[in-house]
């Protein structure tokens, strides 16, 4: 049984429960809201020109799309690049891999306590803890993730990992778990997290971090970022491990320029950020400072099941912006934590089905109005909307054209009464006859309300609305009733003329 | 199976079959060009819009500019280069002054809680600078470390109006980095370290230097 | 971010697809729009075998059965006659969906044929018509809601307002974030209630600042979506109050003076 109008009813799946305490905390509500308009206003600042846009959009498409069309070439070009300047390269199926991989590097160094610079593949495979239950300390060094990982809790956007807390919240955090002064002043919270954080940098073994570009042709790392965590950690320890996804490659090295453009003026609204670190081996004889080994850990984690298909291939161009989200209506409502995974958002409604399994991630493609606002921003043209579609369908299995998809989970909400109600509806539909005689009205409403029985449905429609009221006659009845007055008319008028 | 073969197995093998690489048109970028003055003015534009300062300075009274700098901010010690002119020039400058004068000549380990505390501020000149995007291009070396432009609070950096270029593609293809080959780490700079995470409230200094000095040289 | 779309002259006949919201809530709507191609001396066939486009099938996934109804709708435009529809959603259905849902199929080419024959009504009378506006009635304060598919699945955020623009005694008013979706989405109202209900409810106090007295909308399921909440919510005894009105009713009834 798919679920049933009142989140209260149903015991199916934890999104519905999530969004509720999401949805009826007022402060998420309002803390989500100042922020996403925030962030539309600034990108919209950003690209002043239409025309700029939609060609620098069109070239970042293109250049995602060249990249992923030669991945399995990219991938070796870069590994040979980085083996050659002397970075070790390691290949790993899934996250759990990955975890081990980066442990084991850690156990070779006796490595005790790991800096971390903002990484979303390492949230996706959840590092932090399982260095944690080996014996490692890992600390977040960007500040969201910092006042996150202190809350114990997970980042709530791609980008703006600790978005859902004000300045006060904060403050009191800060205040409970290291003691600095309770204050709305940021520039104190910034500065006192400055001073703890550059001990922890000084001491620490490895630094771990994320890549937003790798690019093939120079077999160099590419990080964005603002804060300078990202340069610390991959620069001061004397070991900095990078983990990305395998879809992350670029063939060369002017490919970047237009996509770091694009990426951060569509996060955050900036022009460039502060800094744009370019790695592309350990520290070299006679240089002074860097770190001693470089490791790139490249993780599959569900991407090639993705790369296989045509159409949900366009997944893989993401850039991780954020803009999706910033400009989602829903997302806006119920915040980054109540999708439950890793990536929340649009993107995340499109990347978790394959990487949990559509069984597990059943509620995330129907939790969109369709209304398209993720696709207009996208910087390189996902067609979100489009792929949204395709995994509402993958979980019914409702298109048989789609019978060998690659889809993980694939028609796991394919069951209880909706497929019957959705074979009624068309065979109603499918004859205009059938459908003038009035059986049309239930099936129309049916289609609204298909996931249901009626009662249920309407009960979701009216916790907020009031009944829709049917015309007395429909659109077909009056223009049947209009044909047969014009054609008794010109009857008449026939009739009249023979006289 | 390696992971690594069953990976690219499985992407040699793609179930669709092989993907066409799409024409990539780079005009958008290429055809963004402005005057000397016009990339010296938006340079300068959007160093400050992200909080950075900028000095036009001439070749003869840029010194003089800086030891003014270095008494506002009340900078007591300033790492430089030994080796680069910026450097050379400023020891020599400043070799008589109060500033103490601290050298990044041994590796990283053996001086590391004192860069961490003890330095008020670094000085560096930079390979090229970017006009779109208010940008300095640095490639750093033995002579000036790549923890130089992050560590200290305050970074100045000396350049010339003639190294501006118009944008970051135009810097990757006209200094043609692929065949003269990546450095251990090159270095896009643009403003001083900063931070949103509280609130979308700007901070500035978060983990890098808090401020960040252009001294244009014309 | 309409892109720049060649429309053809004026055509002799049409025909027209009524959807089927509009054939069972708002049938004056669907008259409306009639008789304003009528006004504009174009011959309208309504084919009496049409009923739905498929989609409520095609956005919960079922797409063999959005096909099988959608291949019926197919059989119904015999003639090359451009195709109107009074909804943004349903048009963008046709225009932009067809072609995929049938490929592979038989029908491909004739579906690839007919999207490109798929107009959206507001569209049809200000690009293709010209439509003169002889603006009859009292003066009003009326905002405008478009349809996010209108809106960015056929580029035509423009046309309404536009069209209003064009009446000398209608005041339009821009409420807060308009390009914002009011939060219908068909079977999303109902599967995710809580997350519709915050949108509509935030769209209506939106509308409801701006002392508009009626909302103007292309697309029937927003305007049942978002005056179906304002009503609640002025029974709730919350100040929502302004009445719905699709475009093409509120377009006959002021140029024809009733």
């Amino acid at each position: 049984m798919g679920h049933n109008a009142s989140p209260q009813q149903n015991g199916v799946g934890e999104f519905h429960p999530r969004v509720h305490d999401a949805i009826t905390n007022p402060q998420i509500r309002a803390n989500f809201r100042k922020a996403m308009d925030g962030l539309m206003e600034k990108r919209q600042q950003a690209f002043p020109s239409d025309e700029e846009l939609e060609r620098t959009r069109e070239l970042a498409a293109a250049i995602r799309l060249r990249a992923l069309s030669k991945l399995p070439e990219l991938l070796e070009k870069l590994e040979a690049n980085l083996i050659a300047q002397g970075v070790k390269v390691h290949w790993a199926e899934n996250g759990d891999e990955a975890c081990k991989i980066i442990l084991d590097i850690c156990n070779g160094k006796n490595a005790k306590s790991v800096i971390k610079g903002k990484s979303m593949v390492s949230e996706e495979m959840e590092l932090n803890h399982y260095l944690e239950e080996h014996g490692i300390e890992a600390l977040e060094s960007d500040l969201g993730e910092y006042i996150v990982q202190l809350a114990e809790e997970t980042p709530s956007h791609i980008i703006m990992p600790a978005i859902h807390k004000n300045t006060e919240q904060i403050s009191d955090l800060l205040h409970e778990k290291t003691g600095t002064q309770k204050s709305r002043d940021v520039e104190y919270l910034t500065a006192e997290a400055r001073q703890q954080l550059r001990e922890r940098f000084e001491k620490a073994d490895v630094g771990v971090s994320g890549v937003n570009f790798a690019v093939a042709e120079t077999g160099t790392l590419c990080l964005v970022e603002n804060e300078g965590n990202g340069r610390l950690t991959t620069t001061v320890p004397p070991v900095h491990i990078a983990v990305t996804g395998i879809e992350k490659v670029v063939e060369n090295l002017e490919d970047v320029a237009p996509l770091l453009s694009l990426l951060t003026r569509s996060a955050t609204g900036q022009h460039i950020t502060t800094y744009f670190n370019m790695i592309s081996s350990p520290r070299k004889e006679g240089e002074l400072d860097g770190p001693e080994e470089v490791h790139l850990v490249l993780v599959d984690g569900g991407r090639s099941n993705i790369y296989q298909d045509d159409e949900l291939l366009d997944t893989l161009r993401c850039i991780r912006c954020g803009a999706c989200m910033n400009h989602c209506p829903v997302y806006t409502r119920i915040g980054g934590h109540a999708y439950g995974y890793t990536y929340p958002g649009p993107i995340g409604k499109i990347l978790m089905p394959h990487l949990a399994g559509l069984d597990d991630a059943k509620d995330l493609p129907s939790a969109s109005s369709l209304c398209g606002a993720c696709g207009e921003v996208c910087p390189v043209k996902i067609p979100i909307p489009k792929l949204l579609v395709r995994l509402r369908e993958e979980s019914v299995a409702g298109d048989h054209r789609h019978d060998n998809s690659v889809v993980k989970g694939r028609g796991a909400k394919r069951k209880g009464m909706e497929p019957l109600i959705w074979k009624g509806w068309a065979k109603m539909h499918k004859h205009g006859g059938l459908y003038r005689s009035g059986t049309g009205l239930a099936t129309v409403l049916w289609g609204l309300l298909p996931d249901a029985l009626l009662s249920k449905g309407m009960g979701a429609w009216m916790s907020c609305r009031t009944m829709p009221k049917l015309a007395k006659t429909t659109l077909h009845q009056q223009m049947k009733t209009r044909q047969q007055v014009q054609a008794s008319d010109n009857n008449q008028r026939e009739n009249a003329g023979d006289l | 199976m390696s992971a690594r073969d069953a990976i690219l197995n499985r992407l040699r093998h793609r179930r669709d079959g092989a993907l066409t690489a799409p024409v990539s048109d780079f005009s958008v970028v290429t055809e963004k060009q402005w005057s000397d003055s016009e990339k010296l003015d938006l340079f300068q534009q959007k160093i400050e819009s992200v909080h950075g300062e900028v000095h036009r300075v001439s070749k003869d009274n840029w010194l003089e500019k800086l030891k003014e700098l270095l008494a506002e901010k009340q900078v007591k010690n300033l790492l430089t280069p030994l080796k680069a002119q910026v450097g050379v020039d400023t020891r020599e400058a400043l070799a008589d002054g109060d500033v103490e004068l601290l050298a990044y000549d041994q590796p990283i380990e053996g001086w590391k809680a004192e860069l961490f505390s003890g330095v008020d501020a670094a000085i560096t000149d930079v390979r090229s600078a970017i006009a779109e995007t208010g940008t300095l291009v640095l490639w750093p070396d033995n002579d000036q470390p790549r923890l130089m432009t992050l560590v200290p609070p305050i970074h100045f950096a000396v350049v010339d109006a003639s190294q501006l270029k118009n944008t970051f593609h135009e810097v990757i293809m006209s200094e043609d980095w692929v065949s003269v080959g990546m450095p251990t780490n090159a270095l896009l700079i643009s403003g001083p370290s900063k931070t949103a995470d509280i609130e979308q409230t700007l901070a500035y200094g978060v983990h890098g230097p808090k401020e960040l000095v252009v001294l244009v040289r014309q | 971010m309409s892109s720049i779309k060649l429309y053809p002259p004026k055509p002799k006949k049409v025909y027209f697809f009524g959807t089927c919201l509009v054939d069972l809530f708002y049938p004056d709507a669907g008259m409306a729009g009639i008789q304003l191609l009528e006004r504009e001396g174009i011959e309208v066939i309504f084919p009496q075998d049409q009923t739905c486009c498929g989609q409520p099938a095609y956005t919960s996934g079922y797409h063999d059965q959005a096909r099988e109804v959608a291949a019926a709708q197919l059989a119904l435009f015999p003639e090359d006659y451009l195709i109107v529809l009074p909804s943004g959603s349903c048009a963008g259905m046709m225009r932009e969906h067809y072609p995929e849902l049938f490929a592979g199929y038989p029908e491909e080419a004739l579906a690839r044929e007919i999207s490109g024959r798929i107009y959206e009504l507001t569209e049809f009378l200000l690009h293709v018509c010209h439509m003169q506006i002889e603006d009859k009635g009292e003066p009003v304060r009326v905002a405008m809601h478009t349809s996010c598919s209108a809106r960015r699945e056929m580029g035509l955020g423009d046309v309404g307002p536009s069209l209003l623009g064009k009446m000398a005694h209608v005041e339009v008013v821009e409420q807060e974030r308009i390009k914002e979706c009011c939060g219908f989405g068909g079977a999303f109202s109902v599967r995710h209630p809580e997350i519709s209900e915050a949108m509509v409810t935030d769209k209506v106090a939106a509308i409801a600042a701006t002392g508009a007295d009626t909302l103007i909308t292309s697309d029937c399921g927003c305007m049942m979506n978002i005056t179906g909440a304002a009503e609640q919510m002025e029974n709730q005894g919350q100040d929502s109050h302004f009445k719905g009105e699709h475009i093409a009713s509120f377009l006959w009834r002021r140029c024809h003076g009733s």
